[in-house]
């Protein structure tokens, strides 16, 4: 790889299986020594991009090179200089965990000695040395994952591609495994990491592109996406509920968009564009209104609010439906 | 990469893939335990069943019975390697091996020498419990050899189509039954359980054209003694035919797997 290609580099990537357009159209770039977030919903297209960079699946038209190489045409070549975590924790239930690495060691063609080294030191790294003498099928989701890391990891990728890597996790575990890929990304290792959870994104990754059916419909850092949806979110949880209509029409003028209740926290949001925040111009509407605040926050937009504003899916359910967040 | 040096690597990854699909055996003994019953259930159940109906003159009829129930036992255990592939599809396992440098056609060769080792295991046991029942071979050490040998080439075979179908359906239960499907009817209207000039004229064609007529009737002059040559070679030569299909059949479909 020479020092100014990218990591992955693909154009106009297109798939179709039978009536559906999987991909149409995707290109994405991801710089060495960076972790860019391909982010959708189910069904975006996340999983056939994956699997057309890792070799699995072949393009119908558009090209893509991964550590230089071209993905069709040098298959092997990428397939030695890529690692991947797919969408399933994909361990052998029935072999001991060090007997999985030690596996996929001999399958990427290590000899005895570099295979013992770096499964020992895979297995402390992810803190399964304990564990690693039992079967797999008494480790925990959070182990299996940890586990499957690690042997995307034997052959010292240059690329790592990670596939929906918590997706089944419970929120302790995802936390856990989302430190695991933080200090793997703290040390330079390139990936391109697909999800659904919004903050994964934004915890991860340097540069986010976002796709749903099929298509990139945004590209940019975590902070330029939200920009692009402008301003400010101001968050007022009103004294009654009852009065939800009428601040709503106080707070129209003020507003860049329409502003919405968070379905969770009751609470109203209200997009407000530009620089320095109106709070004082809010609280007065409200007073002026003859309406009681309980609380009141001001805040940047989140990638969810970037989410919801960018993908106008309504068909199904959607992963994430909070307008709200924490930070 | 040199031809030999590739040669190696796809030598080490077949045993490495081998070794992975016989622990599975070791670990869940259930599955070996199960093979191993229903074969000692074939050799004494057959045996006795048929004995007294079926005149097999100048012939012990375990004897008789012995190459039939070799190939029923392992035709009945080739959708092991079918419903092994479609849960390591649906498991995600075979992504995690097609995205690493390994040699391609080594997952199913791996697969399919594990079952192979397997049906080896199966064969010892129905032959060592036939013995204790009257079972002999009858033409010398070499044949008997080939005698056995040529049951675990047939469910070699077998096991690349149940491979086929495994990889196919991507489904373990699907796979499961849809592989033993061809088999069943082609076993039943064979030289398995009864001489072929027993049967009535319309099957009787059919019989001796089908190739399991042809393995059985190999396996038998093997065990039996009498000219072996013909139906040795008319054996092998079906089973090479039917290899050279099944075999880069399954390696496509594993070459383009997809859930």
């Amino acid at each position: 790889m020479s020092g100014s290609e990218p990591a992955i580099q693909a154009e106009g990537l297109h798939k179709r299986f039978g009536a559906v357009q999987a991909l149409d159209d995707v290109s994405l770039t991801v710089p060495a020594g960076t972790v860019v977030g391909l982010l959708g919903p189910n069904g975006a297209g996340k999983t056939t991009t994956v699997r057309i960079l890792t070799t699995l699946l072949a393009p119908d038209a558009g090209r893509a090179r991964v550590a230089g190489f071209d993905v069709v045409d040098q298959a092997a070549e990428v397939r030695a200089t890529v690692g991947l975590a797919g969408q399933h924790a994909a361990v052998d239930p029935l072999l001991t965990g060090r007997e999985n690495l030690d596996l996929i060691a001999t399958l990427h063609h290590l000899d005895r000695a570099t295979r013992r080294r770096r499964v020992h030191e895979l297995l402390e790294r992810f803190d399964l040395t304990a564990a690693a003498g039992r079967r797999t099928s008494t480790y925990s989701g959070g182990m299996r994952r940890r586990l499957d890391l690690a042997a995307s990891l034997i052959g010292q990728p240059k690329v790592l591609v990670l596939d929906e890597p918590t997706a089944g996790l419970d929120p302790a575990s995802r936390k856990a495994l989302w430190a695991t890929i933080r200090s793997l990304v703290d040390q330079g290792t390139t990936a391109l990491l697909t999800t659904q959870y919004l903050e994964e994104a934004d915890q991860l990754a340097d540069d986010i592109v976002v796709i749903d059916h099929g298509q990139v419909i945004a590209t940019g850092t975590p902070d330029q996406l939200k920009a692009q949806v402008g301003g400010h979110r101001i968050e007022v949880e009103l004294a009654h509920p009852a009065d939800t209509t009428s601040a709503v029409q106080a707070l129209e003028e003020l507003a860049s968009g329409s502003p919405a209740v968070d379905p969770h926290t009751g609470r109203l949001v209200i997009p407000i564009p530009g620089g320095a925040a109106p709070t004082a111009a809010v609280l007065r509407r409200l007073a002026g209104a003859g309406l009681d605040v309980a609380d009141l926050v001001v805040r940047r937009p989140t990638l969810d609010d970037v989410f919801l504003t960018l993908t106008t899916r309504t068909d199904q359910a959607r992963p994430v439906t909070t307008v709200g967040g924490t930070r | 990469m040199s031809a030999t040096a590739r040669l190696d690597d796809g030598l080490r990854d077949t045993i490495a893939m081998t070794r992975r699909n016989l622990y599975h055996y070791l670990r869940l003994p259930a599955l070996l335990a199960v093979a191993v019953t229903q074969s000692i259930l074939f050799v004494v159940m057959f045996t006795y069943v048929f004995k007294g109906a079926i005149h097999t003159p100048g012939v012990h009829y375990v004897d008789y019975l012995m190459p039939g129930i070799l190939l029923l036992a392992v035709a009945f255990g080739s959708p092991n390697t079918g419903v092994g592939l479609a849960e390591d599809l649906t498991t995600g396992m075979l992504d995690r091996f097609r995205s690493l440098p390994m040699a391609r056609p080594a997952l199913l060769a791996g697969r399919t020498l594990a079952d192979a080792i397997r049906n080896l295991v199966v064969v010892l046991v129905m032959l060592g419990v036939g013995a204790l029942i009257g079972f002999r071979f009858h033409a010398g050490p070499f044949a008997a050899l080939a005698a056995i040998a040529l049951p675990v080439a047939v469910g070699y075979v077998l096991s690349w189509f149940a491979a086929l179908v495994g990889l196919a359906t991507g489904d373990a239960e699907t796979a499961g039954t849809a592989s033993l499907l061809p088999v069943i009817p082609l076993a039943f209207t064979s030289s398995t359980f009864v001489p072929v000039d027993t049967m009535p004229g319309p099957l009787q064609a059919w019989a001796d054209i089908n190739p399991i007529t042809h393995i059985v009737d190999a396996d038998r002059a093997l065990i039996l003694g009498g000219p072996t040559a013909t139906p040795v070679f008319q054996a092998l030569a079906w089973l090479t035919a039917l290899a050279a299909v099944m075999i880069p059949l399954a390696l496509r479909r594993y070459h383009h797997a997809t859930q």
